[in-house]
């Protein structure tokens, strides 16, 4: 069982729970994420770690409450629990002195670009970080990444705060102006398709968000197309080079049970 | 042995067994000749004292008859359900010459279940003092569950690691509730708990903590984390909607209840038609397990009936309950539409000259190809051990094929220190060799620490 420390709302259908959790902080590198399972008859879900403290043995989620497993973890608050928590699981990002690297986040993708963006900027890198929102409400952990990187651009798909348009807006003028060394970008698969398209040769790296079941690599539940081959997300990832990656199926296959979805969104909530 | 129904039972998750009565069991075991030198015993890879326990039964001294089982097999009530009894202790019995063989795997099923509808977990007669010394148990399936039993009776202190929410491995996330209900599972897991071993689980060793850091804090480590890496064809068409691995699709319904959906939330998609690729024991629990969820299911088998590596047991089963068999068929591309799985392309075959397993080859027919009409596949040809461990342990041997390399008798690695067993250092293999090098590694565990 994992308690719930703090939780805040950050705007919408968007949630930030920090967890007890201290095998896992002490182990967590950016990059990784964990399987949550709420209680009993709840479905494991991935979530990325969108931050650690190693000294706290806390792990801070970053939930958009989507569908009825989404929404059963975003009810919890300070004191309840959490059944199962797993991780931390996969490959940590690759973190080396690239020169000049531009961060690139949508949505609650957000937040997982923050351990990252701290680790770069340690690690002697420019950093340069994007935040795309869809409005102002959806905007969070702003001034947090102020203090650990060299510049910030924010944009809205309404104007309502930052620049109006997308988040590759705001990275082609980055191209325009500046030698790119790396570019990571964390979202929803179209977001992520989006930048790999425009970054032509400058290494792209992307986070895959496929469906999970274990993420321990024994099922292929969460496989997709990179590199030219069939990989695990939760193994061999979930960071890949974003210009390998088969978008299509990876879309395809986070459809696979939207029926589903919709028979247990909006059920009665936790069994007593 | 009575069954259930197969029209009934292909519709239900109920097991197909039903397990004897007391008066069959006692009936049964008198049949038992009592042999002076029991081959049954030699027969069976943990050891079990088979007349001995038999003698119990007969004179209706059930928990006696517990406690001499429990002296070698910590897991009695899986034994007796999914042995191939008919390659072990039945196969060599004495009576099987001529007449049956004393069906020793539903006596011992008959006693597991008789301590747990008692509650009577077995006394532990043969607890030695305590060493305090700690041992780490990395995976709490068939493999870890006995090299635990073995060590806390000899009075180590036994932790052990495991990257699921419930022990058990295979048994609560492969086998299915028809043939292995998870309780049974979940009731020799308590008892091993009463004994004191302790389970730490959602710990993925490699991740949460690396082999090195687990030396630092225990004495020895067993590694039994098993052959879960589903393997793929490597055809087109894979990657579709409506294609599983038996791993994922077993796991979504045994573990996580996905038969019970809406209810338990993992969801799990059915098709019409289904058809299953392997002809393993896996194969045949996938197939009945679509079966259970409504599917008309065909089996592709690339090789005959004869070669199928399931147990005769199973494949009847499966086909009682209405499963269809297309042997000498190799899957060669699988079709979609929208996404989704729509037909799959497949090869009819003959069997050629034998290969260096002794099994007859099978090569492509000289004849076209066919399409099968599908809506779900399932992809049950066999697993490897997760490299998560190796690619994480400096200095640990492993072979081409990704098993750790151990010393057959003792399953010491390359590490000192640490022993492995079960299907982490042969592949997938069955549940009762896992146990029986698993009871061999904790006995030198037992060695090297005294």
């Amino acid at each position: 069982m994992h308690r719930v420390i703090e939780y805040r709302h950050l705007g919408a259908n968007q949630h930030q729970l920090v967890i007890e959790a201290p095998d896992i902080a002490r182990a967590a590198e950016p990059g990784q994420f964990v399987i949550v399972r709420t209680e009993e008859r709840s479905e494991r879900i991935p979530l990325t770690i969108a931050d650690f403290d190693k000294n706290q043995g806390t792990i801070t989620l970053v939930i958009l409450a989507v569908g009825f497993s989404t929404e059963q973890l975003c009810e919890l608050r300070a004191g309840d629990h959490i059944l199962d928590v797993a991780g931390p699981l996969g490959h940590p990002s690759e973190l080396e002195n690239f020169g000049t690297v531009v961060f690139v986040g949508g949505g609650v993708g957000i937040a997982p670009l923050y351990p990252q963006v701290k680790a770069f900027k340690a690690s002697g890198n420019k950093v340069i970080v994007i935040l795309g929102v869809r409005s102002k409400d959806l905007l969070f952990w702003e001034e947090d990444f102020k203090s650990h990187c060299d510049q910030i651009l924010i944009t809205s798909n309404d104007g309502s705060v930052g620049k109006k348009g997308f988040g590759t807006d705001a990275l082609m003028e980055v191209m325009n102006s500046e030698k790119v060394d790396r570019v990571i970008a964390i979202g929803p698969a179209v977001m992520m398709r989006a930048v790999a398209e425009k970054t032509g040769k400058i290494p792209t790296v992307v986070s895959l968000n496929p469906i999970m079941v274990d993420g321990t690599g024994m099922c292929g539940a969460c496989r997709c197309t990179a590199e030219g081959k069939t990989r695990f997300a939760c193994v061999d990832g979930p960071e890949f080079d974003g210009h390998t990656i088969d978008w299509d199926e990876l879309v395809s296959r986070q459809r696979m049970y939207s029926e589903e979805e919709k028979m247990v969104k909006g059920e009665n909530k936790v069994p007593a | 042995m009575p069954e259930q129904d197969p029209q009934k039972r292909s519709r239900n998750f109920e097991e197909v067994a039903l397990g004897y009565s007391e008066e069959q069991a006692v009936s049964e075991a008198s049949r038992c000749l009592q042999c002076k030198k029991p081959p049954c015993r030699n027969g069976c890879p943990v050891s079990i004292d088979i007349p001995a326990f038999i003698k119990e039964v007969k004179e209706k001294n059930f928990a006696q008859a517990l406690g001499i089982i429990k002296r070698t097999n910590s897991l009695p009530a899986v034994c007796g359900r999914v042995c191939p009894q008919e390659s072990q202790c039945e196969g060599v019995c004495v009576l099987a010459k001529k007449f049956e063989p004393v069906a020793i795997g539903r006596l011992e099923r008959f006693v597991a279940d008789w301590g747990r509808k008692n509650d009577f977990q077995a006394p532990t007669e043969n607890k030695e003092d305590k060493k305090n010394k700690r041992v780490a148990v990395v995976g709490a399936g068939p493999a870890g569950l006995t090299a635990a039993a073995e060590l806390i009776q000899k009075g180590y202190d036994v932790t052990v690691f495991e990257a699921l929410h419930r022990p058990g491995g295979v048994l609560v996330y492969g086998i299915p509730e028809f043939r292995l209900p998870n309780e049974v599972v979940d009731f020799e897991v308590e008892g091993l708990k009463k004994l004191g071993v302790e389970f730490k689980l959602n710990q993925i060793i490699g991740r949460t903590f690396t082999l090195d850091q687990l030396k630092e804090r225990f004495d020895a480590i067993f590694i039994g984390t098993g052959a879960g890496l589903p393997a793929f064809l490597g055809i087109p068409g894979e990657n579709l909607n409506g294609v599983y691995s038996a791993n994922e699709f077993l796991t979504r319904v045994n573990l996580m209840r996905a038969d019970r959906f809406p209810e338990f939330k993992t969801p799990v998609k059915v098709g019409a038609h289904v058809i299953v690729v392997g002809g393993g024991n896996v194969a045949m629990d996938s197939a009945r397990t679509a079966r259970r969820l409504g599917a008309e299911v065909t089996v592709v088998y690339r090789r005959s009936r004869q070669e199928l590596p399931a147990r005769a047991e199973e494949a009847h089963h499966a086909e009682e309950e209405g499963i269809v068999f297309k042997f000498l068929h190799n899957p060669l591309e699988i079709e979609g539409q929208d996404g989704w799985v729509k037909r799959m392309k497949v090869q009819p075959m003959e069997l050629g000259e034998a290969d260096a397993s002794g099994r007859r080859r099978p090569v492509e027919k000289d004849c076209l190809p066919e399409w099968l009409e599908v809506e779900t596949v399932i992809i049950a040809i066999g697993t490897t051990p997760n490299p998560l461990i190796p690619s994480t342990t400096k200095g640990l041997n492993i072979t081409k094929k990704g098993t750790v390399v151990v010393d057959q008798e003792r399953g010491e690695t390359s590490l000192p220190g640490v022993f492995a067993a079960g299907d982490v250092t042969t592949g997938a293999a069955t549940v009762i060799s896992a146990m029986g090098a698993a009871r061999l590694a904790a006995k030198a565990i037992d060695e090297m620490l005294a």
